[in-house]
C-alpha cells in the first residue's frame, strides 16, 4: 500500500530520486514492522516481498519484452540450493554474499537458455524454460551434497546480525533490500532506451529488427537480468524454510504466483507486480488463515485466469483508462 | 558380454514399446500445436484427468481402464471444445496469443492439477487389469504386457487420426487451417469450427492417453508436469504438424529414456527430453520431417 501512495505523490520521479523514494519507504516499513514486534508479521512481510521481488523480475522479461519465462521456479531454486552449497562449504559465509553469488549463477543460466532459445519464436522459449524447471529439479534431486530428494537442513542462527532480534527480521531487510534494487532496475528499464527497445520487440519484433534493434541481445540482457533477481529472490529461502526438498523449492506455486501477480496487477509498469504481489498475497494470507491452505493456492490460478481473459491490463490498467 | 547384450536389448525394446506410449500422449499436442498452433500447454493436465477418469472407472465401477476411457471420449471431447471456444473468444479474436494466451494455459494446468489433488489427494493411484503384470517371453528379451497394450492403443489412435485427417473433408479441412484459412473460407468451411473440431479431438486423445499413463505407471496429480517436456520435446524433434514424424521422435525419446534409466538410474529419465528438446531447437527447430 506505501507503494501506491509513493506512485500517487510522486508518478514522475526517476533514476537517483525514485531509488532514495523506494529505500525510504523501506525504511518505514520496516521501522513499523519493528515497532509491532510480532514474528508472524515479518514472515508475512517476507513473503509478500519475495513475490514483488519474483513477479518484477518475471516482468522483465514477460511484461516487457513479451516473453513467456515458465522456469521461474529453475532460477528460484538455483538461488535457493546455490545458499544450500555454500553455506555447507563455508558456513561463516555472509548471506548477502550469498545472494550476489545465487544471482549471478541464475542470470547465467538465464543467459545460456536464452542463448539456445531465444533466436526461435517466443513460443520455444517458454516451452524450454518449462523443461528447464524438470531438468534443474532431477539435477538437485541427483545431487547428494546438496541434500538430494531427502531435502537439506540449514540452521537459522537465534540472532540476527547487525540488527539484533530475531533472525526474521534480518531475512526481511535483505530481501527489502533485494526488492528495492529489482524495482529500481524495473524503473529505471522502463524509461531508458533499454526499455523502448524491450517495448519495440513485444509489439514487433520484426519491424524492431528491420529498424535496427539488436533484439537477441536486448533479449538475453532481460533473460539474464530476470534470471538473475529471481535466483537472489530465492538466496535467503533455506534460512526461512530451514528444511529445503526438491519438491518444495520446485512447487508450482511459485511459478504460478510469479506470473499471476504481474499479470493482476499489469504488465505495463513497475507498478504492476507491486500491486499484485501485496494484493494476492495478503489475500493468500487471510484464505489461508480463515479458510483452508489448499483453497489459497487455487486463488492466484483462478484470478489469474479470470483477469487474463476479462482485463488484460490488470489493475493498474484498470485505473488508467479511467482517468 | 551375453548379459550386457541381453540387457541392451530389452532396453531398447521397452523404449520402443513406451515410445509408442509417449505417442499417444504427444499427439494431442501435435494436433494443437502442430496444426492450429495453439499452445496448449496444459494438456498433460487433461491426460491425468483421463488417467484418473480410468481410475474411477476401474476401481468404482470395475470396468476395464481403457474402455473407461474410450466411454469417456465425447466427453473429453466437447470439454476441448468449449476450451477453444474461450480460448478463441478471449484471445485468438483479439489477435493477443503469445503472452495472455500461454499465460491462461498455464493457469488452466494449475487449476485442473490443484483440483485433483483436492480430490485425490497426493497418492499414488493405480488400476486392475489382466494384462498388467504377465509378460510375453520372446526368447532374446521380454514383452511386457502393460506396456504393449499402451503401444497397441497408441497405434490404433495415431492410424486412425492420420486416415481421418487425409481421407475425410473435415479431416483436410483441418489440414488447410494449418496453411491457409482464408482460403478454407472461400471453399465454404468456418476455420473456427474446423478448429473446434480439431481442438476437441486433441484433447479427446487425452482420455485415452491418460488410461494408458495410469496402466504403465501409478498416478499422482504433479507427474503431468514431467510430459510437458517430453511431450514438446517429441513434436518440435519430428517436426511440427507431422505425424510420422511426431512417432519417429517418441520412439527415439523412449529409446533414448531407456537406455538412460537403465544404465544411469531412472532419477536421470526426465533430464533426456530437455537435452534433446534444446538439441533440436539450437540445431533443427524444424525437426526431422518438418514442413
Amino acid at each position: 500500500m506505501a507503494s501506491l501512495a509513493v506512485s500517487g505523490i510522486a508518478p514522475g520521479l526517476r533514476g537517483v530520486p525514485f531509488t532514495l523514494a523506494l529505500i525510504a519507504v523501506a525504511v518505514v516499513i520496516f521501522a513499523f514492522g519493528r515497532w509491532l514486534d510480532s514474528s508472524y508479521a515479518f514472515f508475512i512481510g517476507y513473503v509478500v516481498v519475495q513475490y514483488i521481488v519474483l513477479g518484477t523480475a518475471w516482468n522483465i522479461l514477460g511484461g516487457y519484452t513479451g516473453y513467456v519465462n515458465f522456469g521461474i521456479t529453475a532460477f528460484f531454486a538455483i538461488g535457493a540450493y546455490s545458499t544450500v552449497a555454500l553455506h555447507k562449504l563455508v558456513p561463516t559465509l555472509p548471506l548477502p554474499v550469498m545472494i550476489v553469488v545465487s544471482g549471478v549463477l541464475a542470470g547465467l543460466v538465464g543467459l545460456g537458455t536464452g542463448y539456445l532459445t531465444l533466436r526461435l519464436r517466443g513460443v520455444f522459449f517458454s516451452i524450454a524454460t518449462l523443461a528447464l524447471a524438470v531438468v534443474v529439479q532431477t539435477l538437485i534431486t541427483n545431487w547428494d551434497f546438496v541434500g538430494g530428494a531427502r531435502g537439506a537442513y540449514v540452521l537459522r542462527p537465534k540472532v540476527a546480525p547487525l540488527i539484533g532480534g530475531e533472525y526474521v527480521q534480518y531475512l526481511f531487510l535483505l530481501m527489502l533490500g533485494i526488492c528495492v534494487i529489482v524495482l529500481a532496475t524495473a524503473r529505471g528499464i522502463e524509461r531508458s532506451s533499454l526499455g523502448y527497445g524491450f517495448a519495440a520487440i513485444r509489439d514487433d519484433e520484426g519491424a524492431a529488427e528491420a529498424s535496427g534493434v539488436p533484439t537477441l541481445k536486448l533479449k538475453l540482457i532481460a533473460t539474464t537480468l530476470s534470471g538473475g533477481f529471481m535466483g537472489m529472490a530465492g538466496a535467503p529461502l533455506p534460512f526461512y524454510v530451514t528444511y529445503l526438498d526438491p519438491a518444495s523449492g520446485f512447487s508450482l506455486n511459485y511459478a504460478v504466483n510469479a506470473i499471476a501477480m504481474p499479470l493482476i496487477g499489469g504488465t505495463g509498469s513497475w507498478l504492476g507486480p507491486v500491486v499484485g504481489a501485496v494484493l494476492v498475497g495478503g489475500l493468500q494470507e487471510y484464505l489461508r488463515v480463515t479458510i483452508s491452505s489448499a483453497v489459497n493456492v487455487l486463488v492466484a490460478g483462478v484470478l489469474m485466469v479470470a483477469f487474463v481473459i476479462a482485463a488484460p491490463q490488470g489493475i493498474v490498467g484498470l485505473f488508467q483508462r479511467k482517468r | 558380454m551375453a548379459v550386457s547384450l541381453d540387457l541392451l536389448m530389452n532396453a531398447v525394446i521397452s523404449g520402443l514399446l513406451l515410445g509408442g506410449f509417449y505417442a499417444a500422449v504427444s499427439i494431442g499436442v501435435a494436433i494443437s500445436f502442430g496444426l492450429l498452433d495453439v499452445v496448449n500447454i496444459a494438456h498433460p493436465a487433461f491426460i491425468l484427468l483421463g488417467s484418473y477418469v480410468a481410475f474411477i472407472g476401474n476401481t468404482v465401477f470395475g470396468i476395464d481402464p481403457i474402455v473407461a476411457a474410450a466411454i469417456m471420449l465425447p466427453a473429453f471431447y466437447l470439454l476441448g471444445m468449449v476450451l477453444y471456444q474461450v480460448y478463441y473468444v478471449a484471445f485468438e479474436r483479439r489477435d493477443d496469443q503469445s503472452l495472455r494466451g500461454l499465460s491462461f494455459f498455464f493457469g488452466v494446468l494449475f487449476i485442473t492439477e490443484v483440483t485433483l489433488v483436492l480430490i485425490f489427494g497426493v497418492d499414488y493411484r493405480t488400476v486392475q487389469a489382466p494384462y498388467i503384470g504377465p509378460s510375453l517371453n520372446m526368447g532374446l528379451f521380454d514383452l511386457p504386457l502393460r506396456l504393449l497394450v499402451p503401444f497397441l492403443v497408441s497405434m490404433v489412435m495415431v492410424v486412425g487420426l492420420q486416415i481421418f485427417l487425409s481421407r475425410t473433408f473435415v479431416g483436410r479441412a483441418v489440414q488447410a487451417v494449418a496453411q491457409d484459412q482464408q482460403a478454407l473460407r472461400l471453399m465454404a468451411a468456418n476455420p473456427t469450427k474446423i478448429k473446434r473440431i480439431a481442438f476437441g479431438l486433441s484433447i479427446a486423445t487425452a482420455s485415452l492417453a491418460g488410461a494408458c499413463l495410469i496402466i504403465i505407471q501409478p498416478v499422482e496429480p504433479s507427474i503431468g508436469r514431467e510430459y510437458i517436456g517430453r511431450i514438446f520435446a517429441i513434436c518440435v524433434l519430428g517436426g511440427l504438424g507431422s505425424f510420422p514424424g511426431m512417432v519417429i521422435a517418441a520412439m527415439t525419446l523412449g529409446i533414448a529414456e531407456s537406455l538412460t534409466a537403465t544404465f544411469f538410474g531412472p532419477s536421470w529419465a526426465p533430464a533426456v527430453s530437455f537435452g534433446i528438446l534444446l538439441v533440436t531447437l539450437a540445431v533443427r527447430p524444424s525437426g526431422i520431417l518438418g514442413r
